[in-house]
């Protein structure tokens, strides 16, 4: 078993107490770095080779790096997570919250900011109460609040109670969404000079903030030593589901082959054959079985033509129809679109209105290039939701077309499809003036 | 009519806070929890309490899936219908409850305590398939488990979760 850092002293029932944290060594980073300058962090994360675990990899230190002048500054630490299939930050919170707030507080002192808003979804509810009940315990022992372990540092944290939608996770978005305005993505500013309240704020996943102080304690060579392949640099927390026999998080050194995290996962259920997998939730591309041995890294899967995204890892069996999972994942993102922009919110509506009709029989051959034309359109896009919703389709055209013609031949879909949701829908399609939900 | 202590309870929370206007999600959801959904008394009664105009409110409001703008049922029960739930919908767990309550999507019972919508994946793609029911997630549904649950719902006392 390799070694575990993030979900180190995990517990099968509970999480983590202060207690226990502090017995690990918990808060000895926050010690250590209070008595260095911010920019001395910026430099040991950027040498550590840490990278957002979010989904779009940027270099950690690097973001901070770029923070910009003016005060106060923020901190958001990012649990949104709604990205399909990854629950890493979920499992993360409840094993060891205390090494998230460490991490959030070692962020803040890095950028020196005096507030961090953790953003949660709603369906976290639970962890968002576990969260402020720890914050509560850290402020007591004096870990938050004004002059921390007696520097001239003062930092507090609330919670922000999200109410719901995928585009919340987009970073200028959660800013919007933070200061009670419509959560549409901001690509005209800059985060990190005027984010939120027109201040410079840095939003971070709680995974990559998690990274933070085991890499202070332990040194950037240390951490880069975790990972598997040689341009990886630590452990990263896979999610495995769908058809595995264990389904759940696995904490493995970055860069595993993806063979082996299925098999840490007891791979396939008896009965059951690889067909293919997403490697990092539902806005990246399908991945048929050649790519069994594909380290999961960000450059090994850039290398492929598809990105790691979260690491939350879908596996679909061979009884599984793929055309009608895009459909699923179309659906998906054609609803969580926030409809600022024409190509996200008129195309992919398009896109799963011909997935429909393929996946009901009635699919004809110009729907294939058409398919693709749309796809690539995505790119035009105003932030990266359509591009990446548009990812599972080229990975469906590029390396499962056979199944899409399959459907056009048969003039059905071979795997016994549609189920009763999609002619649901389709009903709804036929009368517009039905109200949708 | 709003009582009293409600709204002064909602007064000082707004007071506290650096910014009022980052309290319009918590505002939303304690209006809906005291009307039972964001009616648009709710949403003037909001829009007043941040000095916003209501269509600042209703652009939110109408914006999220956890905002209900319209009557819902003591129980609201999110489906969960990422791609992972999907796979394991043997016979759809949204279509058996809405067969089981006798209700369409967004639609309440008869006896006024469920809601069945349909939800962005939940976050617990490992227990699926799943849903959550006024803030607690029920994973690996069956159609038997589904009935222990409703069951268990329409007869025991259940504290009732902010975000429902």
């Amino acid at each position: 078993m390799a070694e575990e850092v993030l979900l180190a002293g995990r517990r099968p029932d509970r999480p983590l107490t202060f207690d226990e944290y502090r017995q690990q060594g918990g808060y000895g980073a926050l010690n250590l770095a209070l008595r260095r300058k911010p920019e001395e962090l910026w430099k040991i994360v950027s040498d550590a080779g840490l990278r957002g675990r979010g989904g779009a990899g940027f270099p950690t230190g690097k973001k901070w790096s770029f923070i910009g002048p003016g005060f106060p500054r923020y901190v958001v630490p990012n649990t949104d997570e709604m990205e399909p299939g990854t629950f890493k930050d979920r499992v993360l919170v409840n094993v060891n919250p205390h090494l998230v707030l460490e991490g959030i507080i070692l962020a803040g002192y890095a950028i020196s900011a005096s507030k961090g808003i953790f953003f949660i979804r709603p369906s976290y509810e639970m962890d968002a109460e576990l969260i402020e009940r720890e914050i509560q315990v850290a402020r007591e022992a004096g870990f938050l609040g004004k002059n921390i372990l007696g520097h001239d540092f003062s930092f507090d944290l609330v919670v922000h109670r999200s109410a719901g939608r995928y585009i919340c996770g987009e970073a200028s978005a959660q800013v919007n969404a933070i200061m009670g305005r419509r959560a549409h993505p901001n690509k005209v500013v800059h985060m990190a000079d005027t984010g939120l309240w027109g201040k410079p704020t840095i939003v971070n996943n709680v995974e990559t903030l998690s990274c933070v102080p085991p890499i202070l304690k332990n040194g950037p060579e240390w951490f880069r030593g975790l990972a598997r392949s040689e341009k990886g640099a630590g452990t990263k927390l896979y999610c495995l589901s769908g058809r595995v026999v264990c389904p759940g998080c696995y904490e493995l050194p970055m860069g595993t082959p993806f063979g082996e995290i299925l098999e840490q996962a007891g791979g396939l259920p008896p009965g059951r054959e690889l067909k293919a997998f997403l490697p990092g939730g539902a806005s990246t591309s399908f991945m048929p079985k050649k790519f069994y041995e594909v380290p999961m890294d960000f450059d090994a899967l850039e290398a492929t033509g598809n990105r790691l995204g979260t690491g939350a890892i879908i596996v679909f069996d061979q009884n599984t129809c793929l055309v009608g999972a895009t459909l699923n994942l179309i659906e998906y993102f054609a609803r969580e679109s926030c409809g600022f922009c024409t190509p996200c919110r008129e195309g992919l509506p398009y896109i799963r209105d011909l997935l429909w009709r393929i996946e009901i029989g009635e699919g004809k051959e110009e729907f294939i290039p058409l398919l693709r034309q749309m796809s690539n359109c995505m790119s035009l896009s105003y932030c990266a939701f359509a591009p990446g919703a548009a990812s599972p389709v080229l990975g469906l055209l590029n390396h499962f077309e056979d199944e899409l013609r399959e459907h056009l031949s048969q003039k059905k879909c071979p795997f016994g499809g549609p189920g009763i949701d999609f002619r649901d829908s389709l009903i709804a399609l036929e009368e517009p003036s039905r109200p949708t939900v | 009519m709003l009582p009293d202590e409600v709204r002064q309870s909602l007064e000082k929370q707004i007071a506290a806070a650096e910014h009022p206007r980052e309290q319009v999600i918590n505002v939303m959801y304690l209006l809906q929890k005291h009307y039972g959904y964001l009616s648009d008394e709710a949403v003037q009664v909001a829009a007043e309490l941040l000095g916003l105009t209501t269509l600042e409110i209703e652009e939110l409001a109408t914006f999220y899936d956890f905002i209900y703008r319209e009557p819902v049922g003591k129980f609201v029960i999110h489906v969960c219908d990422g791609v992972v739930c999907w796979m394991f919908h043997e016979g759809s767990v949204f279509d058996y409850l809405c067969q089981k309550l006798g209700v369409c999507a967004g639609e309440i019972t008869k006896d006024g305590l469920f809601t069945v919508l349909p939800t962005a994946c939940l976050g617990y793609c490992d227990h699926a398939p799943a849903m959550l029911i006024n803030g607690v997630f029920y994973g690996s549904l069956t159609p038997e488990r589904i009935d222990e649950i409703l069951e268990k719902l329409r007869t025991e006392y259940c504290e009732l979760v902010i975000c429902r």
